[in-house]
């Protein structure tokens, strides 16, 4: 596990207003993205990458954030996702909104059902206990009908679709800014979890629990907390992938190779970041995808299909390696270092003279 | 300086792909006197073995269209492929980076090429009116066209098909009187795809009067001892095998351990291929299949592929043997059916590229007899379909076939399912979906 940085909480040199410029623009971009994209960037490409940014994060706060790893992504998002289909059918009263709040909670009771463990093990060995929900849930939601309501495909929908006081949001734009509002949402408080009391404890025991102990960091709590907030988000996600991505979901959309995913969205991230997950999320989803479009661009025709397919893992892979070894810590500690030097070269340049404010005591 | 360079590079590069990305799903462009189709293919992943057969059946007739035939009807075909993986996530990538055609050239129907995709895509096809065929997969009550108007479960679905063997057993035994005090054992792979044959054949048990043993395999399958073992204390006269993947080849072997004959095994349409038979070895000597697009090279299509395509040194095959394996076949059987569908949109609307929506009227109108199948080159390969806005399967029948140990040979003409008796379960299925989703069932009429 990194060390625990300081300075990544800590304010960073702005002395030009980038951040209020660029957080502005982001927004911009971000709430006038569908109409500026098209569908297809819409249903295929944004709204799958805000949910797995929202995952990602979900998960950084347990492993990243609290030092708990964890393999369970995939089965917490299950149950968020379970959850939503069953409070839709058979609660038809409650509305979507508090439907997805209520199956966050139920996914938030069962993290730290597994989470238990944590209170006694720690690292490979806890891998194995979250490893254990993922079998678990898979076996259970295929094994009574009752979970996806009897039907012959085992495959749970939403009835009648992303609809709520009266606002439909099954077109591309609906689906878009309801994932955006959430995710937003989602990030916000978390951003301001982890600057409370209780993200600067999960942090202590991350970075060594006897010690956080002996300073009074109640290690117990923390660490189920860390479990229950972040299986809450991971349910709201799983909630998310299945009802306003894909449409349909099963055991499968949420196999091992989702928990797999969305632990190696934040290991190339950056644990313990926010924007980590949102980097390793970006990476991982947007990546193949814009190889793809460069290699049918280039080679379309030319070279054999599946060769072509099988290059391209290959050079995702190649990717993922290279990036590790130029940063370990991720593409935030990346992305930060070359802020860094950004601002050092406006500083240091006498013709951006006029720029320069007085330097901090 | 160098730095500056690079950061150029990244934009312009970035650039490019977004005004690529752009380009896929606008609608006027230089092809729009084509006729585009998408093949959604997995060549990575788990299933990319069986798959790279399916994908050069596809790509060699479309191939023989634009080169032999001219077209359909002079409209040339473009296709274009795009890795789904068999999963639902990148199904859904493909589907909406394909849907609205390409440069120009629009999209007929679309196959979706795996269960899963199939099931996430059928909410979105009604509303980017775009009909999806899956055949010999995928949801059964989609039969329905009232309740599924954009869902087209060609041919065979899994209701035909227990039907179907029920019916070729019969035949085998000396009449569906024989059938009484007979005991039939599925041993099936616990999935949604296995768990489909439940319905049909205990309404078959029932009205026949044969013993339904049902033996479950837990996924995937790779050690089935327990199950077979279990066939053997039950002695059925029959075992239908509904597996898949590895566990159709584990399954063989099993029998044959535990002393149960290969030619009393009826595979199923997903482990009916050589691929499944292949690995067993001596084991499956003898074991029968039943498939909607058999194995084999005499069919007429196969003479002309060899002729142009295959001996013009221009076919996407890269196994020579896997020339009329099941796969292979199925792939041609498949692009079949897609230019079927703007051959017979072309009848109503002219001979122009056809779009979703007149491809939707086209697949509810198809008709294949003999005379056209004839025509085509697939008359024996394929069966003859006749689909309505009521009725979005249309066929219903398979052939049986028997592997010798080095190659199948087809044993029996069409076997017809038994379809009047499957309806009301499938109307029954798709009136609780109607029910669940609120659709209002289409009015069609009295077809």
């Amino acid at each position: 596990m990194a060390e625990f940085d300081l300075r990544a909480i800590a304010e960073p040199v702005d002395p030009i207003g980038l951040k209020a410029v660029g957080l502005v623009s982001v927004a911009a971009l971000v709430l006038a993205a569908p109409f500026l994209a098209s569908e297809y960037w819409i249903n295929a490409i944004i709204v799958p990458f805000l949910i797995l940014s929202l995952s990602g994060l979900g998960l950084n706060l347990v492993t990243g954030y609290a030092g708990q790893l964890s393999l369970g992504a995939g089965a917490f998002m299950m149950v968020g996702a379970y959850a939503t289909f069953a409070l839709q059918l058979r609660v038809p009263e409650l509305p979507l909104p508090l439907a997805l709040i209520a199956a966050g909670l139920i996914s938030g009771v069962v993290g730290p059902v597994f989470g238990l463990p944590s209170t006694r093990i720690k690292g490979f060995y806890l891998i194995v206990s979250t490893l254990a929900a993922q079998f678990f849930f898979e076996w259970l939601f295929l094994k009574f009908p009752w979970f996806y309501n009897g039907n012959s495909s085992a495959t749970i929908a939403l009835s009648r679709g992303l609809s709520f006081f009266g606002l439909n949001a099954n077109g591309a734009h609906g689906r878009d800014y309801l994932t955006l509002g959430i995710v937003a949402l989602l990030t916000w408080l978390s951003f301001n979890l982890i600057r409370s009391q209780t993200g600067r404890n999960w942090m202590a025991i991350r970075d060594m629990d006897t010690a956080a102990a002996v300073i009074g960091v109640p290690v117990l709590r923390a660490k189920l907390q860390a479990f229950a907030v972040s299986s809450f988000i991971l349910g709201i996600a799983g909630a998310l992938w299945a009802l306003a991505y894909l449409g349909s979901a099963s055991v499968q959309s949420f196999g091992l190779h989702r928990s797999y995913q969305i632990l190696f969205i934040i290991i190339i991230g950056g644990l313990g970041t926010i924007r980590g997950a949102y980097l390793g999320a970006a990476f991982v989803s947007l990546l193949p995808l814009a190889l793809d479009w460069l290699f049918q661009y280039l080679f379309s025709g030319q070279v054999d299909a599946g060769l072509l397919q099988n290059i391209e893992k290959a050079i995702f892979g190649i990717l993922i390696i290279w990036f590790l070894i130029r940063e370990p810590e991720g593409l935030s500690r990346l992305l930060a270092l070359r802020r860094t030097a950004a601002v050092a070269f406006f500083l240091r340049n006498p013709f951006l003279h006029f720029l320069k404010q007085e330097p901090e005591p | 300086m160098k730095k500056i360079s690079r950061t150029l590079i990244a934009v312009a590069s970035l650039a490019l792909l977004a005004g690529k990305a752009h380009a896929v799903d606008t609608t006027p462009g230089s092809d729009s006197d084509k006729q585009f189709f998408p093949i959604a293919s997995y060549r990575v992943g788990p299933y990319a073995a069986s798959g790279t057969s399916i994908w050069a059946g596809i790509i060699d007739y479309y191939r023989y269209i634009n080169e032999v035939e001219g077209g359909i009807n002079g409209v040339p075909i473009v296709w274009q492929e795009c890795e789904t993986e068999w999963t639902a996530e990148k199904g859904i990538e493909c589907y909406e980076r394909f849907k609205r055609g390409l440069n120009g050239a629009p999209v007929a129907s679309y196959l979706p090429n795996g269960a899963p995709a199939a099931y996430a895509l059928s909410d979105r096809a009604p509303k980017d009116k775009l009909p999806l065929v899956t055949m010999a997969y995928g949801r059964t009550e989609a039969t329905d066209g009232r309740v599924f108007p954009y869902i087209f479960p060609v041919m065979v679905t899994f209701y035909s098909e227990a039907s179907a063997l029920v019916n070729y057993i019969a035949e085998r035994e000396g009449g569906f009187d024989k059938l009484r005090g007979k005991k039939i054992a599925t041993v099936y792979h616990d999935s949604a795809y296995g768990r489909e044959t439940l319905d049909p054949l205990a309404l078959f048990a029932e009205k026949y009067g044969f013993e339904n043993i049902q033996i479950p395999v837990p996924d995937p399958g790779s050690e089935q001892s327990a199950q077979w073992r279990q066939v053997r204390e039950q002695k059925p006269d029959w075992v239908f095998l509904r597996t898949w993947g590895v566990s159709t080849p584990v399954a063989v072997k099993s029998a044959q351990r535990f002393g149960f004959p290969a030619d009393r095994i009826i595979g199923d349409v997903w482990a009916s291929s050589e691929e499944d038979v292949i690995p067993s070895g001596d084991a499956a000597k003898g074991y029968l299949a039943l498939t909607p697009y058999p194995a084999g090279t005499d069919f007429e299509i196969h003479k002309r592929l060899k002729q142009h395509i295959l001996d013009a040194g221009k076919s996407d095959l890269r196994d020579p043997k896997a020339f009329g394996s099941v796969y292979y076949n199925s792939g041609l059987v498949n692009a079949l059916i897609s230019v079927e569908v703007v051959r017979q949109a072309q009848a109503k609307f002219g001979n122009r590229p056809i779009t979703g929506e007149e491809g939707q009227w086209a697949l509810e109108h198809l008709k294949l007899n003999d005379a056209a199948l004839e025509k085509a080159g697939f008359l024996g390969l394929v069966q003859n379909l006749q689909l309505t806005p009521a009725d979005h399967e249309g066929g219903g029948a398979v052939r049986v076939q028997q592997w010798d140990g080095s190659r199948w040979n087809l044993i029996s003409d069409w076997v017809q399912a038994d379809r009047e008796s499957l309806r009301p379960l499938i109307d029954a299925k798709s009136a609780a979906y109607a029910k669940e989703h609120g659709i209002t069932p289409r009015d069609v009429g009295t077809n």
